[in-house]
């Protein structure tokens, strides 16, 4: 039997830069994770779609465009609509601070801004996935 | 209510934990296998494999709009290694999918193969079952795309699609990847680079010089531009004609005949594999067993016979 993290990775938006997404991919990948990278210009419905169906249990988002406040309730007002709010919201990019305690307030599980290393972002998912808690019964 | 249940109500979701189920081997997935194994047997299951960046996926994307045109569910089951060293997978053949309806028509699943070395992960095949007692009426597999053997593409799947690029060199090259003889229909994608018009030309004589008997199956060559979705109509055609010949020729269930069989004796092998070993832990000494071998006074072959002899006995 095993357990791997499998983590969906996706930027929303128009900003078209993915190299610090793909280097967070990596990361992930070499700390034994299954990354599901897919790609740019993700709308919100894209991205919650994608988390259910690789069954992820975490979604990673990157936004550099200045868009954090509209793009983030977005995609958990999705999640919400979608019944899928289990399912761990993270995110990186420029971020001020107040708009990172606002947007943590809501339901954004954490908000890392651009000089954190990959390792912080590493331990904080092993830790989110392990509080994880289920009842689901299979059969 | 049950995932199970909600399963068999349509919910993806649902369909995405059992999904996880069976490919983490989770205790029970065996008793679940069996049982979405008798809603499946419906589903068409079209393999694509090839060198890696041939364009697969994007292929894969142009035949999800054509299923989708004449209203079919499609299923999509995309393979990308997992790291040896790590244990972590990059799985990236999603970015290549476009925008698709949100009624549940498409359905998008990245699997990593999880040491697994035929080209596909060895829980596709189930996973497949799974999307097929879903309902999907179509379920396109794309392999690692390692350009080497991928032999379990052919247990999995009714159909082979190999795709191959003017990059990935000449026909003698596709031959020794073992490519030739797996392939049902062959596409060299990429036709908008040089070199495609040639490798398609060489790949027909070598088709050609393969002596076949009259009535056989002409493995089709089609060149294609992927990202244009130029001649992706024709493929998706040619795919339908092979379903409709081997289904003719009674290919088709010998061919699933086969795979079942193929089924059973893997189940089979495992299982009293699984046993054997375990059943050698703790009454083995395998140190002084290795000492004896190393000092010649006996040897691996005999060791297993006879270890072999004590479990047929107690069983
Ligand atoms: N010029 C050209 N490029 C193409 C064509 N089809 C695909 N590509 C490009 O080739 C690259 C690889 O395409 P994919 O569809 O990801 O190939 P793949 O075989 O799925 O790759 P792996 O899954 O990594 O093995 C992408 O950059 C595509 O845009 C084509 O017909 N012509
Ligand atoms: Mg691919």
């Amino acid at each position: 039997m095993t357990r791997k993290i499998r983590v969906l990775l996706a930027k929303p938006g128009l900003d078209g830069h993915d190299r610090g997404i793909k280097v967070i991919a990596a990361a992930f990948r070499d700390a034994g994770m299954e990354v599901i990278y897919s790609g740019l210009r993700q709308t919100p419905q894209m991205i919650v779609d994608a988390a259910i169906q690789e069954d992820v249990d975490a979604i990673g988002i990157s936004i550099l465009s200045g868009a954090h406040m509209t793009l983030f309730p977005a995609i958990l007002e999705e999640m919400k609509n979608r019944k899928v709010n289990d399912i761990i919201l993270f995110g990186g990019g420029i971020i001020p601070d107040e708009d990172k305690e606002e947007l943590e307030k809501m339901g954004v599980a954490k908000i890392f801004t651009p000089g954190a290393p990959t390792e912080e972002a590493i331990e904080f998912l092993r830790q989110a996935v392990e509080k994880k808690k289920s009842d689901e019964k299979i059969m | 209510m049950t995932t199970l249940e909600k399963f068999y109500q349509g919910d993806i979701r649902a369909l995405s934990r059992i999904i996880s189920f069976i490919e983490n081997r989770t205790s029970g997935y065996r008793d679940l296998l069996g049982r979405l194994y008798e809603k499946a047997g419906r589903a068409l299951r079209i393999g694509l494999t090839g060198p890696p960046g041939g364009g697969k996926s994007t292929l894969v994307n142009g035949l999800i709009h054509e299923y989708l045109k004449i209203s079919q569910k499609v299923g999509v089951i995309a393979v990308d290694p997992t790291s040896p060293f790590t244990g972590g997978a990059l799985l990236g053949d999603r970015v290549r999918m476009n925008e698709f309806p949100a009624g549940g028509e498409v359905y998008f699943r990245s699997m990593a193969t999880r040491g697994a070395s035929g080209g596909l992960a060895s829980a596709t095949g189930n996973v497949a079952v799974a999307m097929d007692a879903f309902g999907f009426d179509v379920i396109l597999i794309e392999t690692v795309g390692v350009g080497q053997v991928e032999l379990d593409i052919i247990d999995t799947c009714d159909v082979v699609v190999v795709v191959i690029v003017p990059e990935s060199g000449d026909a003698v090259q596709t031959m020794k990847a073992g490519l030739m003889e797996i392939a049902d229909i062959f596409v060299v994608n990429k036709a908008d680079r040089p070199g495609a018009e040639k490798l398609a030309i060489n790949l027909k004589q070598t088709i050609q010089t393969k002596k076949k008997k009259d009535g056989d199956w002409n493995i089709p060559i089609i060149q294609t531009v992927a990202i244009n979705k130029k001649n992706v109509d024709l493929l998706f055609d040619k795919i339908n004609e092979y379903i409709a010949f081997i289904k003719d020729n009674s290919i088709f269930f010998a061919h699933r005949r086969q795979q079942i069989r193929k089924k059973i004796l893997n189940i089979l092998s495992n299982r009293f594999r699984i046993e054997f070993i375990s059943g050698l832990e703790g009454k083995v000494d395998f140190d002084q067993i290795i000492d004896d071998i190393l000092k010649g006074k006996t040897n691996p072959y005999k060791v297993s016979e006879e270890m072999y002899q004590q479990f047929k006995k107690i069983s």
